[in-house]
């Protein structure tokens, strides 16, 4: 039986490589949900009942249902119900399909974090564009967009969070992020078996990370105060 | 020819008649303050001309032309409200500036825009730049320019506001209320402002509660009341020698307030 100090290497070097995973997925998440989000936003504020009741449905669902769920719908799904495995095998597969299942959920927790901040803006800020001759979507980028940004960073800096250690949940479709790594330890990975310390060590990755986001988040809440 | 020919304009709101018929012209050039109670349709009468809201029936001539005709269909068309909209200009009571923008910036945003669309802002830009410093020079804010909104007093606020709006040329110049937001002392230098454009010819409608100004800054004044206009004429005449008993009673109230 090797000590710990002789499996730290070895452990953290394979925990390295399921937590570049991890990061992966979490900034996959982010690009899709991000913009993704501000599409349903738009879908609930719409003029037409037909669009923002179908999407007020839509995040009912995609909220209402654990994530986990929705993983293993989107995974499996397509394989085992309709007969036509979508995804490919192996990691590139799952990684695919866990992006979608997380990038769809996490933007319909962003769009009402959204549409929150796009009402929160005073309707004189849009009317003083309209009468300054401005189209819709020129308000939108020009004057609602930052103040709304603004607002939302700290709702957002929650959620960013929350996803930091959401995307453990892909290790219930097998994806190899850092907690699957640390698993792997107690069933024997890279000579090492028995050894249950390296799936709590995964916390500190976590702690880190969750650090650095948080610092940066503050960062850019203290820059956008420069207006009111 | 008058500047703004506004006929028999009708809104509600739900089963509520805001405006009952409303009839006026200005001439170019011309100053018309609109005073009445509060509720008495002056805010969603400078609303419509603006377009923020559509009036249920009415028309409204720029110029000869005819911008709206609730009873011509061709004229409501979406697409070119925006083009309409640039006759006028409107101050709102509550400034409404864009608080992530400088107030040099909240002046040139608009124009800016709109010289990117038509490909010419690098061609335009010096003069643009020249006309915002002339105003802000103009309003005696030139040394405030580079300041954003938050750290201007309301005051100042509502002059760069004011800027806004007439970096855009508007052939008629709508203020709602332009003071009711401002600290009396603060109320002197937007009315000094809104002097001045009227001393350089500037055709202007001023909602207002500031009944000396109303009368001293006019050469036309509107009493509004329960969405008519109740009696209108020159400012001296409506106010010294009102000839209806409404408007006799809300100047009366009027007085006594302040």
């Amino acid at each position: 039986m090797s000590t710990i100090l002789e499996q730290l290497p070895i452990v953290v070097n394979a925990l390295n490589e399921g937590f570049i995973q991890t990061l992966k997925l979490f900034a996959v998440t982010l690009l899709g949900a991000f913009p993704l989000g501000l599409i349903i936003a738009f879908g609930s504020l719409s003029k037409f009942k037909v669009i923002s009741i179908t999407t007020s449905f839509i995040i009912w669902i995609i909220r209402g249902t654990p994530l986990m769920i929705q993983l293993l719908i989107v995974y499996y799904f397509p394989g085992l119900v309709l007969h036509s495995p979508i995804w490919g095998g192996g990691e590139s597969g799952r990684f695919l399909a866990a992006s979608i299942a997380f990038i769809v959920n996490y933007a319909c927790y962003f769009s009402e974090i959204y549409r929150g901040g796009i009402l929160s803006v005073p309707i004189g800020q849009s009317e003083a564009g309209l009468v300054l001759g401005m189209t819709k979507s020129q308000i939108f980028f020009n004057v609602t967009l930052l103040q709304m940004i603004k607002r939302i960073v700290p709702p957002i800096s929650n959620e960013i969070i929350t996803l930091v250690k959401d995307t453990a949940l892909a290790r219930i479709i097998a994806l190899q992020e850092v907690i699957w790594a640390g698993q792997a330890f107690m069933k024997g990975s890279h000579g090492i078996s028995g050894a249950i310390w390296p799936l709590f060590f995964t916390a500190f990755y976590y702690l880190i990370f969750n650090g650095i986001v948080t610092l940066l988040l503050g960062r850019l809440e203290r820059k956008l105060d420069y207006f009111r | 020819m008058p500047v703004l020919e506004v006929r028999n304009i009708r809104k509600s709101f739900g089963n509520v008649e805001v405006l009952k018929g409303i009839d006026f012209t200005l001439e170019k050039g011309g100053a018309l303050s609109i005073i009445g109670s509060s509720g008495s349709g002056k805010t969603t009468l400078l609303r419509c001309l603006n377009f923020l809201e559509r009036p249920d029936e009415g028309s409204i001539k720029v110029n000869g032309e005819v911008l709206l005709d609730c009873s011509d269909p061709s004229t409501l068309r979406e697409s070119q409200i925006r083009q309409k909209r640039l006759h006028f200009g409107l101050v709102f009571q509550s400034f409404n500036l864009f608080p992530q923008y400088t107030a040099l910036k909240n002046v040139l945003l608009a124009p800016k825009l709109i010289a990117k669309e038509n490909h010419d802002w690098e061609k335009i830009r010096h003069d643009v730049y020249d006309e915002a410093y002339d105003i802000f020079r103009n309003i005696g804010l030139y040394d405030r320019m580079d300041n954003y909104p938050h750290q201007l007093s309301g005051g100042q606020q509502q002059r760069v506001a004011i800027a806004r709006a007439l970096i855009m040329h508007p052939d008629i110049l709508c203020f709602d209320e332009p003071t009711s937001a401002l600290d009396p002392e603060l109320t002197g230098e937007v009315l000094k402002v809104i002097n001045k454009l009227s001393e350089q010819k500037t055709t202007m409608i001023i909602v207002t509660h500031e009944m000396e100004f109303a009368r001293d800054v006019a050469d036309h004044v509107i009493f509004m009341d329960g969405g008519i206009i109740c009696e209108q004429g020159d400012p001296q005449e409506v106010f010294n020698n009102p000839k209806e008993e409404r408007t006799k009673q809300f100047l009366t109230r009027y007085s006594r307030s302040q």
